[in-house]
């Protein structure tokens, strides 16, 4: 059973790869700029030197890449950056309230939980998205994503409350935004 | 200046600090593998977060810091990673969640 899910996963993915539309000089050219900067970031030094090191390893990077054919909406999603800013903000919201629900609950004198396990809608039109939704899921103390098949993701959370808030759809719908 | 830093760095290890050791807490009270997941991720968020701001503080704006603030990112998206991971492996090999038993059933 597994190894079906497995290989219907890895269906979409590749069916989500052949309609790729254009772009890919472009998301090559950022994933330059980003190794670039990633590089200048941790190494500190500015000497011409280590900038053509970088240029060529940068460069060599990008070529492989190229050829595994990995720099695509997954592999490099630049298409979401913009539209995932105002969603970051919220999330730490979110997650500053779940570790102050879990420290209470693990404090309380009683252990004050009602563990649940159950299924929620998961509305995002690609794989990306679903992977976003379930690790903001799982980020989130309290609940996490036990599973996670098209259109829907298989939440154990510590408390019904917990479930609760996450079944007002209002994450999934956030998630969904970011997508574009 | 440099107190008013001090200050506010003490104040975010002590938080931080705080929440690891809830973490660690939860870990020893929880029933089962599944509710001892839920205090675990204390101690990847709010722990990890407040714990790496501090340090930031100290070492200013410099390259410490983007390194640090680099080492959050890499905590906050291999962390749910790894337990959605476990998770996974244990519901497949058959291990139920525990419930808390209803008095009217």
């Amino acid at each position: 059973m597994l190894i079906e899910r497995r290989s219907l996963l890895f269906a979409v993915h590749r069916s989500e790869n052949a309609k790729r539309t254009g772009g890919d000089l472009v998301r090559a050219i950022s994933l330059y700029a980003a190794l670039y900067g990633v590089w200048l970031l941790l190494s500190g030094f500015f000497s011409p030197f280590f900038l053509g090191i970088a240029a060529v390893c940068c460069a060599l990077v990008v070529y492989i890449a190229l050829r595994m054919d990995v720099i695509d909406q997954e592999g490099h999603p630049v298409q979401i950056s913009w539209r995932l800013i105002p969603y970051l903000p919220w999330l730490a919201w979110q997650i500053v309230r779940a570790n102050l629900d879990v420290t209470r609950r693990v404090f309380s004198r009683d252990l004050d939980i009602d563990p649940v396990l159950r299924w929620v809608p998961a509305s995002q039109r690609t794989d990306l998205g679903t992977v976003i939704y379930a690790n903001s899921i799982t980020l989130t103390p309290g609940t996490v994503s036990t599973d996670v098949e098209p259109g829907r993701i298989r939440v154990h959370a510590l408390s019904g409350d917990a479930m609760a808030e996450l079944e007002t759809g209002e994450m999934n719908a956030r998630v969904r935004d970011v997508e574009g | 200046m440099s107190a008013l830093i001090d200050g506010l760095t003490w104040l975010l290890l002590l938080g931080g600090g705080f929440f690891v050791v809830a973490g660690g807490a939860g870990l020893l009270r929880m029933p089962d593998f599944f509710t001892r997941l839920h205090p675990a991720g204390l101690v990847d968020t709010l722990g990890a977060v407040l714990i790496i701001l501090g340090l930031v503080l100290q070492a200013g704006f410099t390259q410490v810091s983007a390194k640090l603030v680099l080492v959050l990112v890499l905590l906050f998206l291999t962390g749910p990673t790894a337990t959605h991971a476990v998770s996974n492996a244990a519901l497949v090999s058959g291990l139920m969640p525990w419930t808390k038993r209803k008095d009217n059933d």
